[in-house]
């Protein structure tokens, strides 16, 4: 069944309070940190100091003889497990690669790397121990950048890593892991047809998630085998699935209970602590607990790849593309797996181009191996295309929304990376943004307007979730995605919707892995769209069941009752004469018309609708300083349709706050040893609030038809706009484009300089 | 397992002996905003803590004669709020204001921000720009010393072992005297300066300046107080040409690093723009009060 009319909606689109809010102001609310058990010991880890070194040993003899010090660990303790590609959440994953992410075997290949762990029975043990942990390094020569780890002559991470893609194999290991193509028509064809060219190269940084919650985790591995998790992620499932993978444990032998999660942003989707701390657990027999400094996340986690994006467009004089071409060289950190695949596909997917080549480079090199963030890939590409498109605007002297609009895609384009295009709202993206007031507001000196636009394709996937009818007629809906941003109140919503009762007589509870069916991760935007439609799937076998105990008591036909704003109605004069039944007293009766009333639905959910997403920045420029104030900024966005439209808005303001950060200030500080040296918020610049201006959400509802109530996913395509929206509005202010990420002051002021050359001491 | 001891005297004296008195490491507790954070990372571990919060007179700011005092415990709140020091030198109030956050300045002081020995400290440079005195207690009695006297190198202070800052000596501003201070960072707040800058200076009846002092912070090895800039001042208004050399001065004067918050290209650049700008708004300020 689908409730696509909007107008018939009494629930869904409204904004009611999330039930994990209150918990969550007052500080009750239980994160990864929280959690304590009894006769719990202590874990740390032991990190590489090292960007790149040899492990010739590791002495734990004096560590372990501190008094309190219950278990040590190194990767002699996790099985040695063979390479082995699944693609999981948002991204390739290796288990093999990931053990010696969590642990290094053999080699260190970043600063931060972990190398062993203790348990104790305190932090400052721990601590104390973990500092006295004697590894004995051969350092070798390490390389951070993309490009300088492409080079023939760069340091080798892998030796048994061998391009793929390339025809015939390799015959010498490289750190490039793989070379991607893609392609439609006839890229040397349609360049010849274009009128105008133009080629440009583009740069990102690799930028962390930034969740305000470091990892942390507390396992407990019973004597009898069993062994339970309590952690923060995007996903107990997930946690389940790679610590029995990586420890060799049989599934059912674990429970994996999510954490309330304080921020993920794709960071969380797969495990670094939670394997150790089995580890150590399993060898002092105690329960463990781990929780990362913010020195270690910003070391051993995440972060998003960046990279080094070269775009050729060419078009006729009248705006039309007739060929592109987009090079990306992407960092995967220190194992194989950049988004590098996403990126090649989310550059160009908003356009109808006839000619287009892509390639992708998947680059390893001696930092922390790249996790998911928000479209993986795509805000990088995208910064590249959608700038290079607002350079060719001008060489056109066609405005550049004008120049979107001729080349959209549409119902029926094939893009570039291999669909047909149905269902899409993008146009209608472009058109809101015409017609939205931002864009009729006069600008300043040293204001500029920029326009940007982006795509993220949104999954959907395996989701399982109950609603069970309460005797009091309230209901309780358990679903095992962990609520990243406010889907427990989705979820109760769309139940309440279908059961045609309030909001607040629906709860929903996000449930261990042993207390609901089987969920994939809350990662590629998929929670409301996938796991909304096993909430409204099983709410409506619920309803079902609610008139057939109906139709007992009235002693007619199931078929001929009706159910309506939570009651049951005979169908119409025929079926008899009878007081409606309310879901209440249904529910009451339930004993004696055939025990409780539930539902559950298991499904793997097939088509996701693609986001589509047009932004518009204004900026203002300091030009004695080079600082960038963002002074207003509007995101559109088709969002299908909005269940919780306050929850929408929330996560389209943070992805372009994201976006702005990544565009502004964001990056990492190597030494030239290839060590961190800004690990930590002072000098990892995100935005602070009074950054920011207020950001409008302009919500375009496109309904997507393979959703029950029109649902697109929303959290992701917000921040693939952004960079290039801020450098569009910094290009139209100053006349100088800024091609290379950040756009900190001093790379904006030494810009300024080239144009108007200052008095300076020096000269 | 490393172990510290804490103690809060009640007097000066009783904190004296105390610091003289430790085998190793002895820290100076105020705020601890610098402290802790040095403690929880390992970058420090001292042997003592002494915690000034308990000594009644290393709190508060009080008037006596043509100096307001200024408890070195108090925090940056409390200077805030004091109407008639927020009045005379807003600067000193700005760069306060600038520390940290809300939360942060409740706690943190301007004797703990002065000893913490960062060139990029916001309080310090319009505290020297003031021509503010220390007064320091230590093993042999107390001695007072020009503020500039105290940082010698990043983390480094001139203070000897036993000797803490009890409190400063603001000297009251002369009529048409004023100062303002900015710093850059990336942000908007919660950032460590990448260039600092205070600038006070005195007027005559006419706007001309008759003194003045410029003091640059996170450009050197410690605070500098730019003669050269104040040179510029002194005997102008301050018209474009009075500007563009100060702007010149406060450049030549910069002897900063390249680090993970500015180059030295951009830290020189935007002292000779937070010069002008700074200079500007003191001088309104003086003018104002003619």
């Amino acid at each position: 069944m689908t409730y696509l009319d909007k107008a018939s909606l009494k629930v869904v689109g409204t904004r009611p309070i999330r039930p994990d809010g209150v918990d969550k102001v007052i500080g009750r609310a239980a994160f990864g940190a929280d959690m304590v058990l009894p006769g719990m010991l202590w874990g740390k880890v032991a990190r590489s100091p090292h960007a790149h070194a040899r492990i010739k040993s590791i002495n734990i003899d004096k560590a372990l003889a501190v008094p309190g010090v219950k278990a040590i660990v190194t990767s002699a303790d996790l099985p040695a497990i063979p390479s082995e590609e699944a693609f999981v959440g948002e991204g390739p994953m290796n288990f093999r690669d990931l053990s010696s992410n969590c642990m290094a075997r053999g080699k260190v290949l970043y600063d931060g790397h972990a190398v062993a762990a203790v348990a104790a029975t305190s932090p400052a043990i721990a601590e104390e121990a973990a500092a006295l942990i004697e590894v004995e390094y051969e350092v070798l020569p390490h390389v951070i950048d993309v490009e300088d780890a492409m080079k023939p002559d760069a340091p080798v991470l892998h030796d048994d890593l061998f391009t793929q893609g390339i025809d015939p194999k390799p015959a010498k290991a490289s750190n490039i892991a793989k070379r991607i193509t893609f392609t439609k028509g006839d890229f040397a064809q349609g360049w010849k047809e274009a009128e105008v060219t133009i080629e440009r190269r583009y740069t990102t940084q690799p930028v962390h998630q930034a969740y305000i919650e470091p990892h942390a985790c507390l396992v407990s591995v019973g004597a009898d085998g069993q062994c339970t998790i309590f952690s923060s992620s995007q996903g107990q499932f997930m946690v389940r699935a790679y610590c029995a993978k990586l420890l060799g444990i049989d599934i059912a032998n674990i429970r994996a209970t999510p954490a309330e999660i304080g921020g993920g942003f794709g960071g969380k989707t797969l495990v670094y602590l939670e394997p150790v701390a089995l580890a150590l657990s399993k060898k002092a027999g105690k329960p463990v607990k781990i929780v990362m400094s913010r020195e270690e996340v910003f070391r051993g986690t995440g972060p998003a790849a960046g990279g080094v994006i070269e775009v050729k467009y060419g078009a006729k004089k009248d705006g039309r593309l007739v060929a592109a071409e987009l090079v990306v060289k992407l960092q995967a950190g220190a194992f194989p797996g950049s988004p590098v695949g996403p990126a090649c596909m989310c550059g160009f997917a908003m356009y109808d181009i006839p000619h287009v080549n892509i390639v992708g480079y998947d680059v390893v090199s001696n930092r922390p191996k790249v996790a998911a963030y928000r479209a993986p890939g795509a805000p990088n590409s995208t910064f590249g295309t959608e700038s290079c498109l607002d350079e060719l605007a001008i060489e056109l002297k066609i405005d550049p929304l004008k120049l979107r609009e001729i080349n959209a895609a549409k119902e029926g384009t094939k893009a570039a990376h291999g669909p047909t295009w149905a269902n899409i709202g993008y146009t209608q993206t472009l058109d809101a943004a015409k017609a939205h007031p931002h864009m009729k507001i006069a600008l300043g000196p040293n204001q500029g307007r920029g326009i940007a636009s982006g795509f993220w394709f949104n999954i959907g996937g395996e989701s399982a979730a109950s609603v069970y009818v309460n005797e009091d007629g309230t209901a309780t809906v358990v679903e095992g995605n962990p609520d990243v941003g406010g889907s427990r109140a989705s979820m109760a919503m769309m139940a309440a919707e279908v059961l045609g009762i309030a909001y607040e007589r629906v709860r929903a509870v996000v449930a261990d892995t042993s207390s609901t069916g089987y969920c994939f991760l809350t990662g590629g935007s998929r929670v409301t769209f996938a796991t909304g439609m096993a909430v409204t799937q099983a709410a409506e076998k619920v309803v079902v069941e609610l008139k057939k105990r109906a139709a007992m008591i009235w002693d007619i036909s199931p078929d001929a009752v009706d159910w309506k704003d939570g009651k049951a109605y005979p169908a119409g004069p025929n079926a008899g004469s009878f007081e409606p039944l309310s879901l209440g007293e249904i529910a009451l009766k339930a004993g004696r018309t055939g025990g409780p009333i539930s539902a559950e639905v298991s499904i793997n959910a097939q088509g996701a609708g693609a986001g589509f997403a047009t932004h518009i920045c204004d900026v203002e420029i300091d030009r004695e300083t080079g600082h960038v104030k963002v002074l207003r900024y509007t995101a559109v966005q088709d969002v299908g349709r909005a269940i919780h439209p306050s929850y929408v808005e929330g996560q389209i303001q943070g992805g372009v706050t994201q976006g702005i950060g990544w565009a502004l200030n964001e990056e990492y500080v190597y030494d030239k040893h290839g060590r961190l040296d800004n690990a930590g918020f002072l000098d990892y610049r995100i935005p602070v609030a009074s950054d920011m201006p207020m950001i409008e959400a302009v919500m375009v509802e496109v309904p997507n038809p393979r959703h029950p109530f029109g649902a697109r996913g929303v959290g992701e395509v917000p921040i693939v706009p952004p960079m290039a929206a801020v450098a569009n509005a910094i290009a139209d202010a100053i006349g100088t484009r800024m091609r290379d990420l950040p756009m900190s002051p001093p790379k904006l002021r030494a810009a300024l300089d080239l144009q108007d050359p200052p008095r300076l001491a020096a000269e | 397992m490393p172990r510290v001891s804490y103690t809060a005297p009640a007097t000066v004296d009783e904190a004296v002996k105390a610091l003289a008195g430790a085998a190793g490491l002895a820290k100076v507790l105020s705020g601890g905003t610098d402290l802790l954070v040095q403690l929880k990372s390992g970058r420090l571990a001292p042997e003592l803590i002494v915690d000034m919060k308990r000594i009644p007179e290393m709190i508060g700011i009080r008037e006596e004669g043509e100096f307001f005092v200024i408890g070195a415990a108090t925090p940056g709140v409390m200077l805030s709020a004091h109407e008639r020091l927020e009045h005379a030198f807003p600067g000193i109030v700005e760069g306060v204001d600038l520390i940290g956050s809300t939360q942060i300045q409740g706690r943190a002081s301007i004797a703990g921000n002065l000893c913490n020995a960062s060139p990029a400290a916001d309080s310090v440079p319009p505290v020297i720009a003031a021509r503010a005195t220390a007064v320091i207690a230590g093993p042999n009695g107390r001695r007072e010393v020009a503020v500039e006297a105290i940082v010698i190198g990043p983390g480094r202070t001139s203070l000897a072992k036993g000797e803490f800052v009890v409190e400063f000596k603001v000297p009251k501003p002369k009529p048409r005297q004023c100062d303002a201070y900015l710093r850059f960072i990336p942000r908007t707040e919660m950032d460590i300066a990448v260039v600092g800058c205070a600038v006070n200076v005195t007027l005559d009846a006419g706007g001309t300046c008759i003194d003045a002092r410029v003091v640059l912070g996170a450009v050197a090895p410690t605070q500098l107080i730019v003669d050269e800039a104040a040179q510029a001042l002194i005997g102008h208004k301050l018209d474009a040409d009075t500007l563009a050399k100060l702007d010149l001065a406060a450049q030549r004067a910069c002897k900063p690093i390249t680090d993970k918050r500015g180059t030295i290209e951009y830290r020189i650049k935007i002292a000779g723009v937070l010069a002008r700008r700074a200079a500007a708004i003191a001088f309104e300020r003086a003018a104002a009060r003619a």
